[in-house]
């Protein structure tokens, strides 16, 4: 179950599930990931667009985005 | 040019509910960046970590605030420093110069005192197990010895046989001052009438002077009317025993307990809130004194005070060591030091303080200590931001009950260091090794691996 999709995401990183009523908030880096995972992005893509975009080793990016994801899951977000 | 990076976070915000940790997301923890002018970085360079470093200027001032709350409302106050508290020598050092007195439970307790250059006279000795020769040096020594109960009397009369002396003691209480639970199981009840038929036994037999009345009612009370009222039944008591059996109470312990400023688990307000100020306790102290004295009696008043004193001098800094993410979406912290040195962690819940700023929100998260074993976590409900591996955390007030208490399990314990009011650094432990842990361990011959 994805409900990524159905997701209202605001510039300043304001979270709304219409379906569930629950309300979320994200950094400027956890907007980044989230936009691009709607986009359909892969895992190793996200990873790259992070290195490229922000001032972050791969290896540390690469924890930081496996974590994140962890926890969209324990969110059912994705 | 790259944007500066800040770990991805992200939280649920849950309105219409109190936020379980009493704080927002959005509140930045505190930064420590040195303690008394000492770099944490530095301390750690030289010590390693975890380490525990004890401030003297701030044990110093401690002890003369709450020792100064009394003294400027009593005649005659001697302070005993609760070994157990904190028995570290330079912590025991710096109390008996600032005038403390020494107190005692155990024959060792009681050696180490006076391998610390304390005179028999000046040790207070507490506890339910003197055994015989450890009560018989202390009556040797002139101490001052509470009694527990009566086969210590007996134990007591005969050590006055033997040494063709008469001894003086103090006996112990234990009543009812409205604190729950109630402490009853040191000392003689006052209520039942069982401290009455100490002291006629006491009489009886002559062979021992009392002269001193001493009673600890629980720990971190918060509430000064207790102790008003564990004056009150004493000071009668004393007077009872001083108009019936021709005895002088000399002086009056009202034990320890005084709370410190630090948190317990399960409650909400942050303990500058919830601890009343020393000074209120002193008044309700010497008022009750005042109210309940004849004119002209200043008995000595002895306070026993542990925690409230040496807590919040003492630090312990810690690493985080790795991260992970628990199904409950929480994330976790190791950190290198866990219940094994913070013993306090099972009912305190410590002052987390950061040593660099960091940026982002904050999340629940849990802090577990370095052991395998399910029950080492210090603090399992905090918010922190997302914090890098390396990032040092820095837990107070632990000065209290920690390197007395504190376990060699699983792994070695630490150096502690004390910075000194000079604002030099003093190692005053230092951190075991192997050969501490093995030096009184015999291995069978036929057992050896060849
Ligand atoms: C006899 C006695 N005196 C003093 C203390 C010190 O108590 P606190 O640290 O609560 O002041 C204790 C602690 O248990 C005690 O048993």
């Amino acid at each position: 179950m994805n409900r990524l999709h159905q997701l209202a995401i605001n510039d300043e990183g304001f979270i709304f599930d219409p379906l569930t009523g629950e309300n979320f908030t994200v950094n400027r880096t956890g907007l980044f990931i989230i936009n691009r995972l709607k986009e359909g992005k892969k895992e190793e893509e996200i990873l790259q667009e992070l290195i490229d975009e922000f001032n972050v080793s791969r290896e540390v990016a690469e924890r930081d985005l496996i974590d994140f994801l962890e926890k969209l899951k324990s969110y059912r977000i994705i | 040019m790259k944007k500066v990076y800040e770990k991805p976070v992200i939280v649920k915000v849950e309105t219409g509910f109190m936020n379980k940790f009493g704080e927002s997301p959005l509140y930045q923890r505190k930064v420590r960046t040195d303690i008394d002018g000492v770099s944490i970085d530095k301390l750690v360079e030289k010590y390693g970590s975890p380490l525990f470093v004890i401030s003297e200027k701030k044990l110093r001032e401690k002890y003369r605030n709450i020792y100064n709350a009394f003294a400027s409302r009593y005649p005659n106050v001697q302070f005993g420093w609760s070994y157990k508290t904190n028995y570290l020598k330079a912590v025991c050092a710096v109390l008996h110069q600032e005038g403390a007195i020494a107190e005692v439970v155990s024959g060792f307790e009681y050696e180490k005192a006076r391998k610390l250059g304390i005179e028999g006279k000046d040790i207070i000795f507490n506890g339910p197990h003197k055994r015989y020769e450890d009560l018989e040096i202390a009556v040797k020594e002139g101490a001052k010895i509470h009694i527990d109960h009566f086969d210590e009397i007996i134990d007591l009369e005969k050590i006055a046989d033997k040494l063709k002396k008469t001894v003086k003691v103090a006996i112990r209480l234990n009543m009812d001052t409205g604190i729950r639970p109630q402490w009853s199981r040191f000392g003689f009840n006052l209520e039942t009438g069982q401290a009455l038929d100490a002291v006629k036994r006491i009489a009886q037999s002559g062979k021992l002077i009392l002269n001193g009345l001493h009673a600890h009612i629980g720990t971190f009370i918060l509430d000064p009317n207790a102790y008003a009222k564990e004056v009150e039944k004493m000071v009668k008591f004393a007077y009872e025993i001083e108009d019936n059996f021709g005895f002088k109470i000399e002086y009056i312990d009202i034990g320890g307990g005084l709370p410190s400023k630090n948190k317990l688990k399960g409650t909400y307000l942050p303990p500058d809130i919830a601890v009343p100020p020393v000074d209120e306790y002193a008044e309700k102290i010497t008022d009750a004194l005042y109210t309940n004295l004849r004119p002209g009696d200043f008995p000595k008043l002895i306070l026993e005070t542990g925690r409230a004193i040496v807590d919040e001098a003492e630090y312990l800094i810690t690493t985080v060591f790795a991260s992970k993410r628990l199904p409950d979406g929480r994330k976790a912290y190791i950190c290198d030091a866990g219940v094994n040195l913070l013993f306090t962690a099972f009912w305190y819940k410590f002052n987390v303080e950061i040593d660099r700023k960091v940026y982002g929100v904050n999340e629940p998260s849990v802090l577990y200590g370095p052991l395998c074993m399910n029950i080492d976590i210090i603090d399992d409900g905090i918010l922190l931001p997302p914090l890098e591996r390396g990032t040092r955390l820095i837990f107070s007030p632990v000065g209290a009950y920690n390197n007395t208490q504190w376990m060699q399990f699983i792994e070695y314990r630490p150096n502690i260091v004390m910075i000194m009011e000079d604002g030099s650094v003093e190692v005053v432990r230092e951190k075991e090794d192997l050969t501490d842990i093995e030096r009184r361990e015999r291995l069978p011959e036929k057992l050896k691996i060849r």
